[in-house]
């Protein structure tokens, strides 16, 4: 399985905010990525001070985020990849997962908590995202396909027992 | 006792009390993993006629939306045979799951083996 794994130079520092790093991991569609997306994020979380509840909450959602990439962005096409984006920013980690599909609208995504939909056997996997992290959309990415963009407050930029998760689309 | 088992981690053990089936799961219940042996294994136990099962969660470490999904298509499946399948045992990270995706009210769920087999429908 072919993993790009870069971090970002020096040079492109200026584009980024202060104290900023960026990880970014490009994966091949095939389902062995996902277990790898999900254990970077984890690592990386635990690395940055998240707690354990949010590594898990944060590790999940790159799961679900991939899966979807996977499964209806490249619909499992050996050619297209999927990138995975994290950002340490001075006051969150924004996560971002990229395919190469059609790309998507949110407002298209059927409700799984709606009666009709309650027991489908699939379609919860944004449902689980919003309600883990703290921002969450979905963008139609410049080359094409859907990007995910997430991202989760450290704990101490958080009001005081707050937890993480509840997300609601980001201001444009 | 019968037992499924496979490379990684999810494994499901059964036993018969009273006419009820309980399988122990353990693991993972993951896209690709434990969500297809999940799948398989509530498949199987109906071709025998075993339309009364519990799933003991107790030990799965790990559930994702698609082996949410495999425990709700194993419901409906189960309810559409006549039969019941209730849960027993869930960690705090399943019944969260199970919270957020307000299918906490669909399944039975249970704290205590004996509860659960005394909450089936007589025979």
């Amino acid at each position: 399985m072919l993993l790009i794994l870069r971090l970002e130079p020096e040079s492109t520092r200026s584009l980024m905010a202060a104290n900023s790093q960026r990880i970014v991991a490009t994966l091949e569609s095939v389902l062995d990525s996902v277990d790898l997306a999900e254990d970077i994020t984890r690592r990386v979380a635990c690395a940055s001070g998240f707690e354990d509840d949010d590594c898990h909450k944060l590790g999940m959602s790159v799961r679900e985020a991939v899966i979807n990439a996977l499964q209806y962005g490249n619909k499992m096409s050996p050619e297209k990849q999927v990138r995975l984006t994290l950002v340490l920013g001075p006051d969150k980690l924004e996560i971002r997962v990229q395919d190469q599909g059609e790309g998507f609208d949110l407002k298209d995504v059927p409700d799984p908590l709606a009666e009709e939909n309650l027991l489908k056997s699939s379609g919860r996997g944004i449902l689980l995202m919003r309600s883990f992290m703290d921002e969450f959309d979905v963008v139609r990415a410049a080359e094409g396909g859907a990007e995910l963009i997430m991202a989760m407050r450290y704990p101490s930029s958080r009001p005081a027992g707050a937890e993480a998760g509840g997300a609601h689309s980001r201001d444009k | 006792m019968v037992g499924w088992e496979d490379n990684v981690s999810f494994k499901a053990t059964a036993r018969e009390i009273n006419g009820v089936t309980v399988v122990d799961l353990s693991g993972r219940i993951t896209l690709g993993e434990g969500s297809a042996m999940l799948r398989d294994l509530v498949r199987g136990l109906l071709d025998k006629n075993t339309t009364r099962i519990v799933l003991n969660l107790g030990d799965v470490s790990y559930i994702d939306s698609s082996g949410i999904g495999e425990l709700v298509s194993g419901f409906t499946t189960v309810k559409n045979q006549g039969g019941e399948l209730k849960l027993l045992n869930l960690t705090k990270k399943v019944h969260d799951l199970l919270q957020i995706t307000k299918l906490y009210t669909v399944f039975d769920v249970h704290s205590d083996e004996h509860t659960a087999l005394s909450s089936f429908r007589p025979a």
